[in-house]
């Protein structure tokens, strides 16, 4: 019986372990530390290129996150949420979806925002490095879920359509500390090629969906 | 007993899903880079950075003999396993490579700028304290990592790198963690290493510095640093700056116990 107890223990705490590594980032932030890491990060860093210094300040997301470790107290999350949402400029004419051909095009370009990059370039999505979509594609990250067959499994309603765009336009929308980049907000996809990216996952003759 | 079995079997079932999250890819290159570790090029630049040590040069016509690397004057065995660390002299947190520069300056007497000239190895060529370093740290293998922690400096920077590397900002919201704060993550086919843990943090201090087969070239941590930042959408780290020591205090020290292999190889 002693045997049992100790290995249930064992178990257990395995678990915990693993799943504590699944959160991401550990514990809460500690101000002084932080402080000086962000003083010394100004101090040492140069501006290259697009990537200029003001990088480094957080805005009112990345702060919050920053300081509770990626766990926000539910009163201030819930209003950031809203508070981004509020920035997510949908279409005008209401059409969500574009070419889904070119929407894998966007997905595969992990290009952009770099201090490499120059001012003109227009950034890809960078999808692939995170996500498996397509079929024909194995080089794929897994940071995010997976998105093959999005449409097929998750039905081709207008809603689900606004729900992907605004998803891309700001991640943060929905999951304040979420790992995704905020693409329409912070200018990186233009209108055009989110919508290229919505097709990609929602038309029914996507090869996502095939 | 059930519930025994329902979690040993689920314990089993979170192991063999991080072990299938290992590519088939990168354990081909695991293979290759065990039968190129026994050839490794690097050897070529530790021998060049070997006779740099001994060889008198710059302005004051010094060897680097007399470099400090936290062991004392001229002792090189096993220093790099403990760097980053603390040095009184220049009252901060240096790890090998700065201080290699740092001893190229006061000994040799060469300008900062002249020896940060040309940072990292291309296709001009490597510089002399790449080669230095490649050396230098060649005569830490097989020994263990442990970067100390007694000085205040040392334990202050472990937290802030600690918080510099969970720091998310930028135009994409990145922090080091965004891509290295999770076990068994992926960019495309690259695996992750989660360097918040021991055997995780141990993959960003072994096989560094390392000879890089795709361009040929020696690269440091100092490169790999910088490296991360421009994808992070990071603004640059100044080459050899304190910042990037403290970083590298706070992944070294988690890496702690864990066994330095020497200068490795790169895909």
């Amino acid at each position: 019986m002693k045997t049992y107890k100790t290995l249930t223990t064992i178990a257990l705490a395995g678990i915990v372990v693993v799943l504590g590594a699944c959160a991401s980032n550990g514990g809460q932030s500690d101000k002084v530390s932080r402080d000086k890491a962000i003083a010394l990060m100004k101090r040492d860093f140069k501006a290259t290129g697009i990537a200029g210094l003001e990088r480094l300040d957080e805005d009112q997301v990345q702060a919050t996150c920053n300081h509770s470790g990626n766990n926000p107290p539910s009163d201030e999350l819930i209003r950031l949420q809203q508070e981004q949402l509020a920035t997510i400029k949908l279409p005008a004419d209401g059409n969500l979806m574009g070419d889904w051909k070119n929407g894998e095009k966007i997905a595969q370009n992990g290009r952009g925002f770099t201090w490499r990059d120059k001012p003109g370039n227009a950034p890809g999505g960078g999808c692939y490095n995170c996500h498996q979509i397509g079929p024909n594609e194995a080089s794929f990250g897994s940071i995010g879920t997976s998105l093959y067959q999005f449409g097929k499994i998750r039905g081709y309603t207008a809603e689900m359509q606004k729900y992907v765009y605004s998803k891309i336009y700001n991640a943060k929308a929905f999951n304040l500390c979420s790992e995704m980049p905020r693409f329409g907000y912070v200018g990186a996809l233009s209108e055009a090629q989110i919508k290229d990216l919505v097709a990609l996952l929602m038309d029914p003759e996507s090869e996502v969906n095939k | 007993m059930k519930t025994l079995k329902a979690l040993v079997a689920m314990c089993g079932l979170l192991i063999a899903a991080n072990a299938s999250a290992q590519s088939a890819v990168s354990e081909e290159f695991q293979k290759f880079r065990s039968i190129m570790e026994e050839d490794n090029p690097a050897e070529l630049f530790e021998a060049i950075g070997e006779e740099y040590w001994y060889t008198k040069a710059g302005p004051r016509n010094a060897s680097l003999e007399a470099c400090d690397l936290g062991l004392g004057p001229g002792v090189i065995k096993g220093a790099y396993a403990q760097m980053p660390r603390y040095f009184a002299d220049v009252d901060q947190i240096m790890d090998a490579e700065t201080r290699i520069v740092h001893c190229m300056e006061t000994l040799q007497g060469f300008s900062h700028e002249e020896v940060t000239k040309q940072p990292f190895s291309n296709d001009k060529g490597t510089p002399n304290h790449v080669s230095v370093l490649t050396y230098v740290a060649s005569q830490s293998k097989g020994m263990p990592i442990a970067l100390p922690q007694s000085h205040p400096k040392e334990r202050e920077a472990y937290a802030v790198g600690k918080e510099m590397f969970n720091y998310r900002a930028g135009p994409y919201d990145f922090s080091c963690a965004t891509c290295h704060g999770t076990e068994g993550k992926r960019i495309r086919m690259q695996d992750l290493p989660n360097l918040t843990t021991r055997d995780g943090a141990a993959k960003s201090v072994l096989g560094w510095p390392g000879y890089r087969i795709t361009g040929g070239r020696m690269l440091t941590l100092q490169w790999r640093m910088n490296d991360c930042f421009r994808q992070q959408r990071f603004p640059q780290p100044k080459y050899v700056s304190e910042a990037v020591s403290v970083l590298l205090t706070y992944m070294g020290v988690t890496a702690n116990g864990t066994m330095y292999t020497g200068p490795g190889i790169k895909r």
